[in-house]
């Protein structure tokens, strides 16, 4: 694997133009998931984006934000932050330097998706260079958009191999002012899935509701502190189970750890694995049997965070995914290995592909 | 190349009997959609009511190079449905059961012809609805929805269309069924449910649609705030944005709309040249307190006159004179054009001064209704077809509120989709590569260009 770098957008298309036969081009920049970002094989160049970075356009009347794709959400966070907004989908791995375009290449929405959509509903304009080397524009700047194909969201989860995303826009939210975050413990794992389900038909609106290990549920609340106070105990009384209260820097330190993966054992490969909240319990059956392996449910149940041990083979956890007819993305473990269980798309992904990148210069989807 | 009969004996095949539609007085119907400016004779109509009618009728069509277009219920407002002169129509009006409504996941899993307001009565039993409410919700069917990513009122909490799609089984134009997304939010892979929603039929026919659904707010109040400009009611708009509230909608209309709602369903709006409409949704103790910041707000930035409500009644009818807007105009003028453009929300001000001149200077009545807190304008361009030209300069007058939007760094149409009528329109927005693209894509789905032919794209 050879490295090249892009600072610019042409940079970008000359390396898609310029590249040798039978050699695919594999984007990178943070590094965050090193399983999407290298690569063994000798036919595969990195073109590392990390140069291709700024903050372009964000007007906070606008509650929109265009930046280039190297961009790292930190500094976006920042910028938001200033004026008291922010991307309400949580992204992982930021404070570890994930970009705005790895973040939509890898289709990776963390806690705050729950509330207001993952980053498929918050992406609303992007730039990408197709296989044949064009800068292809999709959506625009505006929140309400519905002009020609939503390149935008085709690209979120697309891991580079649709084209290389070289500038994205996005809407952004108004923060909470203060969050709060209920504990509810129980014995058992079913007792927590139920709660988790029980949680998510309100009334109290959460921000971020997770089952985590322990028979754990997560319950997020945000807002103004006028009213929170009265609300987590609203929400407290939704359930008959015991509760426990996190509040200020604890509480914020709680979902940074979750969002930087924290809780992941050295070595271990960690997996993204998209579910409904129904196959939440055959999925946790499934991985209690494996030694060593861990698993968190983001996004109300929606998301499955396994920490894989190394072990173990990862063949075995796609066996498991596959026979529950569940897909998942490797992020952190073996490379040349993002994709798990049943591919996505059919006939309908292997024509837009097709489309896309007619020469094979990027990578297999 | 065959003669008409010769073409469609496909369909005759398929054994439909009455629900194949060949007589020119059944086709009449189906000519013509939201825009009446469009209408155009179709060869045959299916009225089809199975996903295997629908993939039998796609085959039948692809094998015949028939072009054909599905409709719902014939609500578009950029000619979507219109058919081919000679083409098609698949019909899936009656394709319309909700199969089923899960409120452990919050989905509902749906035909393409359920009625959009069918899914939230069929969820509320569980006390779930679905959001997105385009201003014909009581007539326009989810499949045209998620056709032309269909937008609403309440666009700016919830987003449109295709953030509540999470899953489509979708008959491709040569007939191949595919399975696109799941029903979660947590997908794998490139989001191909997210590109087949708006592709305007040019990708296939969605025959089913996993729609995420959202608790029924607890509480939702609506207030109206009077302005003496358009101006003043734009900037409070931004006001609003700054402050960190997120309402679930914020609409203005002008006093020409005003007058139209108020000769259709009256709902008493107060005198004034501008009418904001903010709406706050969610727990009581919320919105509550989220009120007296909005009203607070609301008196600071010059408004005339501020009510808000949180009864039922009294909101039904603010909404029924706003969502009747567009219809409420035939009581102004014999005929109109909607137009739907998008501009970044802080040039609202900006964009209405400049309409206002346009109309003066061309002497052609503008009737304003916009969600201003999406950027997305419905300016009704209104003349009488009888007099000679008047269309053409009514075209004319849409033509330059769409160079407009374009200029400030918007878009041609925020919900209501390319169709027929902007095609022309995209190259504004697009470089030649994108539009290229465009077409790339569409081929690679659908090689011989059947799938709803000469809507978004030109013809190649």
């Amino acid at each position: 694997m050879t490295i090249a770098t892009a600072t610019s957008i042409e940079a970008v298309q000359d390396a898609v133009r310029s590249g040798q036969a039978g050699m695919r081009l594999l984007p990178v920049a943070g590094g965050t998931k090193p399983a999407l970002s290298a690569s063994r094989r000798e036919d595969v160049e990195q073109l590392d984006l990390s140069g291709l970075s700024g903050i372009l356009e964000y007007d906070p009347a606008e509650l929109t934000l265009t930046a280039l794709a190297g961009t790292p959400v930190r500094e976006v966070a920042a910028a938001l932050a200033e004026h008291g907004q922010y991307l309400p989908f949580d992204p992982p791995f930021v404070a570890g330097g994930a970009t705005l375009g790895g973040v939509v290449a890898a289709g990776a929405s963390g806690a705050g998706a729950w509330r207001h959509g993952g980053v498929r509903d918050f992406v609303i304009g992007v730039r990408f260079v197709d296989g044949t080397g064009r800068l292809i524009a999709g959506g625009g700047k505006v929140v309400k958009n519905a002009a020609g194909f939503d390149l935008p969201k085709l690209m979120v989860g697309s891991i580079g191999r649709l084209g290389v995303i070289v500038r994205l826009s996005f809407k952004v939210f108004p923060r909470p002012l203060e969050t709060t975050t209920l504990e509810f413990a129980f014995d058992q794992f079913d007792q927590a899935v139920a709660a988790a389900i029980r949680l998510a038909r309100g009334p109290v609106e959460l921000d971020a509701l997770e089952i985590v290990p322990g028979a754990r549920v997560l319950a997020r609340i945000g807002g103004r502190g006028d009213t929170l106070a009265s609300r987590a105990v609203r929400l407290a009384g939704t359930l008959d189970a015991a509760s426990s209260r996190h509040e200020g820097d604890r509480e914020r330190v709680l979902w940074d750890d979750a969002a930087e993966m924290r809780w992941l054992q050295g070595g271990d490969a960690l997996v993204r694995v998209g579910l409904s909240i129904r196959q939440v319990t055959a999925l946790d059956a499934q991985l209690a049997a494996i030694p060593g392996a861990g698993v968190r449910y983001g996004i109300g149940g929606t998301v499955a965070w396994i920490g894989w041990p190394p072990s173990q083979p990862i063949d075995l956890l796609d066996t498991i995914l596959s026979d529950l007819g569940l897909s998942g993305m490797v992020l952190i473990g073996p490379s040349d290995r993002a994709l798990l269980g049943p591919r996505t798309g059919g006939v309908f992904g292997a024509r837009i592909v097709q489309a896309l990148d007619p020469n094979a210069r990027f990578l297999e989807v | 190349m065959p003669s008409a009969t010769d073409s469609i004996e496909g369909l005759r095949e398929l054994g439909l009997g009455k629900r194949l539609l060949t007589e020119p007085a059944q086709l009449a119907a189906f000519g013509s959609d939201g825009l009446t400016a469009f209408n155009e004779q179709p060869l045959a109509v299916v009225l089809a009511e199975s996903t295997e009618e629908v993939v039998a009728a796609v085959r039948a069509c692809h094998a015949a190079g028939l072009p054909f277009v599905a409709r719902g219920s014939g609500t578009s407002l950029s000619g979507g449905s219109v058919p081919v002169a000679g083409g098609v129509v698949i019909a899936l009006n009656r394709m319309n059961r909700v199969l089923r409504v899960d409120p452990d996941t919050r989905t509902a899993v749906v035909q393409p012809g359920v009625i959009n307001l069918h899914v939230s009565a069929a969820a509320a039993e569980h006390g779930l609805l679905y959001a997105p409410d385009p201003s014909s919700q009581s007539v326009c069917s989810i499949g045209g929805n998620v056709a032309f990513n269909s937008g609403g009122a309440h666009c700016l909490k919830h987003g449109m269309t295709s953030n509540h799609v999470l899953g489509i089984k979708a008959v491709l134009p040569d007939g191949e069924l595919v399975e696109l997304g799941a029903d979660h939010i947590g997908s794998v892979g490139p989001d191909w449910t997210g590109m087949f929603c708006g592709c305007e039929g040019l990708f296939g026919i969605a025959v089913e649609v996993t729609l995420r659904l959202i608790p029924i707010p607890e509480a939702v109040c609506t207030s109206l705030a009077a302005y003496d400009s358009l101006k003043a009611a734009g900037d409070a708009v931004a006001r609003i944005v700054r402050e960190g509230l997120l309402p679930v909608a914020m609409e203005i209309m002008d006093a020409l709309a005003m007058q139209a709602a108020e000769a259709s369903v009256k709902p008493g709006y107060p005198p004034c040249a501008a009418l904001l409409i903010v709406e706050l949704e969610g727990e009581q103790e919320v919105v509550d307190s989220d009120r007296v910041v909005l009203d607070a707000l609301l008196e600071q930035s010059g408004a005339l006159h501020v009510h808000s409500t949180d009864d039922p009644e009294e909101r039904a009818l603010i909404w029924r004179g706003r969502k009747s807007a567009f219809s409420a105009v035939g009581w102004l003028s014999p005929d109109y054009i909607v137009q739907d453009g998008v501009v970044p929300r802080t040039r609202l001000g900006e964009v209405l001064a400049e309409i206002d001149r346009m109309s003066e200077a061309s002497g052609i009545r503008v009737a304003n209704v916009f969600h201003a807190g999406d950027g997305n304008l419905h300016p009704l361009i209104l003349y009488d077809g009888r007099e000679t030209g008047a269309a053409d300069r009514a075209h004319d007058l849409a033509g330059q509120i769409l160079r407009l939007c374009i200029s400030l760094g918007g878009s041609i149409t925020g919900e209501h989709g390319v169709g027929l009528e902007k095609r022309e329109y995209l190259s504004l927005m697009f470089s030649a590569d994108d539009l290229e693209m465009m077409h790339r894509l569409r081929r690679a789905i659908d090689p011989a260009e059947l799938a709803n032919r000469g809507k978004m794209l030109e013809v190649t």
